[in-house]
């Protein structure tokens, strides 16, 4: 996989590379090379797998992480292509024409974290939420408790009674 | 009167729906070319809580889009307001039909992160624990590949002998269905005495059923005429749309995390995944069929090579203050229905970053279900979605 590294590393603007298990690298690669940088993998390393793509929500430093994790299934190591985003307007390059399940991952992302990707296929129709109204749930600022107290009302306990007591004046409501 | 033309069930209809320039259908619901129709939520022949928009001509689809949600708990947005190992209970609700592989690929996240090594006898009794969660799987998961064709009575067959492996779970667990016997550093507890004895006794039974279900399901005339034939996934789709565990080795692709990448003991016991070409529905509940047998054979192979005792867990620090370093990991799994990984963020709290749970279903449900269901019968929706195995609470976590 060292080898690996070094050519990404003289072919694009990459920092913060660690081999994290033998199978395992994460790579960081600037915003406007990743979807390149990912395509490279694809085709002239045999990173021919997408296994996921998720973000990650670095909101003291204004940024979002996207984390594109592929897979080569001839030697069975993965790369974890990560992409620091601006937090404000969260826009990416869609990457759908790479792989087929890639834009149900954007459309996700779009719903829960509010990045955008541009062109990506029924990108604009809801994933899991429907008619909401409020910030992406999945960004940290969202506060599910504070969101739960102020949509939902608290319920009243359930009554209890003395089965005895009860059945007693159920059956003979005279006595 | 040519009969064999009266019950032709495939009519030209090549000419709908026509085709727009950008490559996607035109449907003018409007034309009465086309209906559309919901399978799901509610409906026996959905797996869980997910629905089907199916567009159809006569009774032939056009269009499919998978609908979720209806199960949406934000379990992964809950784990970063919980400690570590308040996680837990969280985590193995994310698949409530085989909870065991979450509770390893997370104690395996925070083992990673934490820098904790796992006991030799806790790696044994772990991989017990995903075997059995496996067998309990495919026990009702195979005959109920033939409950889509309306051969029910194998599902009830598996769900007997699916009890009495929950029977041992709970003698081994506590717990039948979520059983939180993983923990980081190691599991809860050593087996009961005798549970091997109960254990085999349980299998001979998995074996003659084994047996039953070869004589009940693939060699009936009903389910192969369904079966064969229903849903080809072509081998180059097996990348590009993400497809894993025994649809991709229906397909001729070994994927298998157990041999691609054996994780605790799996790389001390002899098995080799059953693969085939067919890629059909009928071989993909033929590769289950035999990962049914593989599994009972593992289980029996771990119990005989296991040590009959040895520590259990490691020392960890308190879990109520554990600060793990900040850093990211992806610990996987083979599930009963392929691979099975969870993506871990920290930042050096006590609480996980970011969660991302991946399960094979997020693919097969969603871009290759779609595809898979244009052209298909309305019948065979059911057969095509059980034979993908999905399972919509890890799609929508």
């Amino acid at each position: 996989m060292i080898e690996l590294i070094k050519d990404i590393e003289s072919r694009f603007n990459t920092s913060d590379y660690i081999q994290k298990l033998k199978h395992l690298a994460f790579i960081t690669v600037e915003k406007k090379q990743a979807i390149s940088l990912v395509t490279y993998l694809r085709d002239y390393h045999k990173y021919s797998s997408l296994t996921l793509l998720t973000a990650v929500d670095w909101i003291e430093e204004g940024k979002f992480q996207l984390t594109y994790l592929i897979n080569n299934p001839q030697n069975f190591t993965e790369i974890g292509v990560r992409v620091m985003i601006d937090r404000e307007n969260a826009t990416m390059e869609s990457s759908h024409h790479l792989w087929e399940n890639m834009a149900t991952y954007q459309r996700e992302l779009r719903e829960m974290f509010g990045i955008d990707f541009p062109g990506s296929p029924r990108i604009e129709e809801n994933f899991i939420l429907e008619g909401w109204d409020n910030i992406p749930p999945y960004r940290r600022d969202f506060d599910t408790k504070e969101y739960t107290e102020n949509t939902y009302f608290p319920r009243p306990g359930r009554e209890s009674n003395d089965p005895a007591t009860y059945m007693k004046s159920k059956m003979y409501p005279n006595d | 009167m040519d009969l064999k033309n009266l019950f032709q069930m495939n009519p030209d209809r090549s000419q709908y729906p026509e085709m727009g320039e950008d490559g996607k259908p035109i449907i003018d619901l409007s034309s009465h070319k086309y209906l559309k129709i919901w399978q799901g939520p509610q409906h026996p022949g959905v797996t869980g809580n997910m629905s089907l928009e199916l567009t159809v001509d006569g009774d032939e689809i056009v269009e499919s889009k998978t609908h979720v949600g209806y199960l949406h708990r934000g379990f992964e947005k809950l784990m970063e307001r919980r400690k570590f190992i308040q996680c837990f209970p969280t985590c193995i609700r994310m698949c409530v039909a085989e909870p065991d592989p979450n509770e390893y690929i997370l104690a395996a996240c925070i083992e990673d992160l934490g820098g904790i090594e796992v006991p030799e006898m806790a790696q044994w009794l772990r991989t017990l624990a995903l075997e059995m969660a496996r067998l309990q799987v495919l026990l009702r998961g195979v005959p109920g590949q033939g409950g889509t064709f309306a051969l029910g009575l194998g599902y009830q067959w598996g769900n007997y002998i699916r009890d009495l492996i929950l029977d041992r779970f709970e003698e081994l667990t506590g717990g039948r269905v979520y059983h939180m016997y993983i923990l980081p550093g190691g599991v809860r507890g050593l087996l009961p005495d005798g549970f091997k004895k109960r254990m085999e006794e349980n299998l001979k039974l998995a074996d003659e059923f084994v047996k039953s279900i070869d004589d009940l399901m693939y060699n009936n005339a009903v389910f192969k005429q369904r079966a064969v034939g229903l849903a080809h996934i072509p081998k180059e789709w097996i990348d590009k749309y993400g497809v894993y565990g025994p649809a991709a080795r229906a397909a001729g692709v070994m994927r298998d995390v157990r041999k691609t990448h054996p994780y605790l003991k799996y790389a001390e016991l002899d098995f080799e995944p059953y693969t085939t070409t067919e890629s059909d529905v009928y071989a993909r509940s033929r590769v289950r069929w035999y990962d049914l047998q593989t599994t009972i054979d593992l289980i029996r192979q771990i119990m005989a090579k296991m040590p009959e005792k040895g520590e259990i867990k490691a020392e960890t620090p308190n879990v109520m203050h554990w600060r793990i370093p900040k850093g990211e990991t992806y610990q996987k799994c083979e599930s009963s229905r392929g691979e099975y990984g969870l993506y871990m963020v920290t930042d050096g709290t006590d609480k996980p970053r970011r969660v991302n749970l991946k399960g094979p279903s997020y693919t097969h449900a969603n871009a290759l279900l779609d595809k898979l269901l244009i052209n298909a019968n309305i019948a065979d929706t059911a057969g095509i979605m059980v034979s993908l195995a999905t399972c919509p609470p890890e799609i929508e976590r």
